[in-house]
């Protein structure tokens, strides 16, 4: 039943069609049967009556005078009834007078007569008949009959019914695999059509309308969506090439502001500087050669404005930096983490001559990021400090990369600005940091889609936490807690 | 001895960036003869003998520029491609000195030819380093000062 829900509709109208068909047939053929059986036992027992008076007529004498062996003669004349199994005499006082019994077979007659009537008894019919003469009962007839001939009949039977059933089985579906074609074809046909629509897209083709039943409706009522379906896509077309060319006429004017941009920092960067030069060279000079009639005062006023201008340079740097950053195409692919790590370590410790670093690197399994990762790494850290770890952890399937170190820290309270251009949480005396630089690792890890947090406490130093898009989970996990443990 | 003394021209406009190079030649004591012009039109006449230095013959072999790439009149980048188109000029070894990293890589993607990098300004290490890298070790003799380093023009 539910795999027929799923049948093609030619197969529904068939198997409907026979079963109907074969239902009708069974019960026509049912009712004839009951009918028959009904009738042909009737007929039995009336032939078995009508035997039973023929005999019981002629053996009246018998009976009357007690004459054993006529009636015995009587009986055995039923010799050339075969499906008599037994018959006997009982006297009018209910004895037994008389039996005959077929031979070989094993019927008995009962002691005394049952009473009158005819009766269906495992698997005979037995019927016990008055015998009368002249209106007084003398005697009854007892006649048991087998139902050979009933179960062969209904043997017949049942082998007609079989035959008309396959008979009619077979012109049923004959007839339903013709007749169902005219149901089944403008349905196919309607199918057929949504299906090419559907598959090229082409909202031209047409249904066909076949006839003015609920089928040509749905036909005619199909063609009116699809009319609708094609104006609505021409119209969705002319919009898209429409967007497309505002689109392209966007992307290049943002390109040309871009190019613009580009050459304007440039410029800017290389003017800007020519002037620091000066400012710094002139008072390193100063320093240089008249650092003995310099009092301590002017000699310190003099590093200042040296120092000043080196700063304005890095700052210029960054600044650069961050702004060619957001106009670039990020190219990722695969690199070795720890090697990227030891390479930026390596540009960081040329600017650490002298001071005493130390650096612990943590299981840093292999990540996609471009070059510029470079950078985010070497600003991340900040200068001061002398124990510097960089690893990585697992966390909800999360791969986070850290580094962390024993500076000085900051207040938590502030950590909101700290990716801020510009933004500062020391007076500037104290770090070199340009503050340019966290602002930088910012821009280019969302750039990887990823995000970049910090957690630090004063003077217990700081992590810097950051995430990169794309990273599978790796299987290790160190498991390490990251607040603050040191 | 000697080899003969190898002559820097510093191409350079800005007065003070030639100042500030001047003093440190004089103050790590490079002996070399250091001529300074300030437009690469002039710096195109006194290296191939034309115009103004027309009749002194140059012998490339003593030579190493020091050229900036913002000049006047013919800008630096053009002086470079000329020096280094010419057959005569193509081997003298021109270190270029730029305001920051990202020049030279602007540079560099010209391909031009050019010989070292040097950011500005032009400090000890720098200069030591690209002369290094040029193999002009005589450069970094510190012989007493017998010849004055005159700055040109």
């Amino acid at each position: 039943m539910w795999a027929f829900a799923d049948l093609p509709i030619k197969r529904k109208l068939t198997l409907v069609i026979m079963l109907t068909n074969l239902t009708a047939v069974l019960l026509a053929c049912a009712g004839f049967a009951i009918y028959e059986w009904m009738a042909f036992r009737r007929s039995m027992v009336a032939d078995l009556t009508t035997l039973a008076d023929v005999i019981g007529a002629t053996s009246t004498a018998a009976l009357a005078f007690e004459d054993r062996q006529a009636a015995a003669e009587f009986l055995a004349a039923l010799k050339t009834k075969p499906h008599i199994v037994a018959a006997c005499f009982y006297t009018k006082d209910g004895y037994f007078f008389v039996g005959y019994f077929r031979l070989g077979g094993e019927a008995e007659c009962a002691a005394e007569p049952g009473p009158d009537g005819s009766r269906f008894e495992q698997g005979y019919l037995v019927l016990y008949h008055p015998v009368v003469e002249k209106g007084s009962r003398i005697g009854t007839l007892y006649l048991e009959s087998d139902l050979r001939a009933m179960q062969a009949r209904f043997r017949l039977y049942i082998w007609i019914v079989g035959l008309v059933l396959l008979t009619s089985v077979v012109g049923a579906f004959l007839l339903a695999e013709v007749l169902q074609w005219r149901i089944s074809a403008p349905v196919l046909a309607l199918a057929n059509t949504a299906k090419m629509v559907s598959e090229r897209q082409d909202y031209t083709v047409r249904a066909a309308v076949l006839a003015r039943d609920e089928l040509g409706l749905l036909a005619e009522a199909f063609n009116v969506m699809l009319t609708q379906i094609q104006e609505r896509d021409v119209a969705l077309r002319k919009m898209n090439e429409e967007l497309e060319q505002r689109v392209q006429e966007r992307t290049a004017e943002l390109q040309a502001a871009n190019r613009e941009l580009e050459a304007f920092s440039y410029s800017v960067s290389h003017d800007l500087r020519s002037p620091l030069r000066a400012i710094s060279g002139f008072s390193r000079i100063l320093l240089e050669d008249y650092a003995p009639q310099l009092p301590d005062e002017a000699q310190q006023y003099l590093h200042i404005v040296d120092s000043s201008g080196q700063r304005m340079g890095r700052l210029i740097d960054d600044l650069l930096t961050f702004s060619r950053l957001g106009r670039q195409e990020l190219t990722k692919k695969p690199i070795a983490t720890a090697d990227l790590v030891r390479q930026v370590l390596n540009d960081l410790y040329v600017e650490q001559v002298g001071r005493q670093v130390e650096i612990t690197l943590g299981d840093l399994p292999p990540c996609q990021a471009a070059p510029a990762l470079r950078n985010a790494l070497k600003y991340s850290r900040q200068r001061e400090v002398a124990h510097i770890e960089v690893g990585c952890q697992e966390n909800d399937g999360e791969r986070i990369y850290f580094v962390k170190d024993n500076g000085v820290g900051f207040d938590m309270q502030y950590a909101n600005k700290l990716f801020g251009v510009f933004q500062r949480l020391h007076r500037a005396e104290e770090y070199e940091g340009t503050g340019v630089g966290l602002a930088i690792v910012q821009r280019i890890v969302h750039r990887h889609g990823g995000r970049v947090w910090a957690e630090a406490a004063v003077d217990h130093g700081a992590t810097f936490y950051f995430t990169l898009e794309g990273d599978p989970p790796h299987a290790r996990g160190d498991g390490r807690n990251p607040a603050g443990r040191r | 001895m000697p080899e003969a003394m190898v002559e820097i021209l510093l191409v350079e406009d800005n007065p003070n960036d030639v100042t500030l190079t001047l003093r440190t030649f004089k103050r790590y004591h490079f002996s070399n003869r250091i001529r300074v012009v300030y437009d690469g039109a002039e710096a195109l006449e006194f290296i191939f003998g034309t115009g103004a230095y027309a009749g002194h013959g140059f012998d490339p072999t003593h030579r190493v520029i020091l050229l900036d790439l913002h000049l006047p009149k013919v800008d630096g980048l053009e002086v470079l491609q000329r020096i280094k188109a010419d057959p005569r000029t193509r081997v003298i070894p021109v270190v270029v000195l730029t305001s920051s990293r990202e020049q030279c890589d602007v540079v560099e993607r010209y391909q031009l030819g050019v010989n070292g990098y040097i950011i500005k300004p032009v400090d000890f290490e720098q200069f030591t380093e690209a002369m290094r890298q040029l193999r002009f070790r005589w450069v970094l003799l510190d012989p007493p000062p017998i010849l004055p380093s005159t700055p040109g023009a």
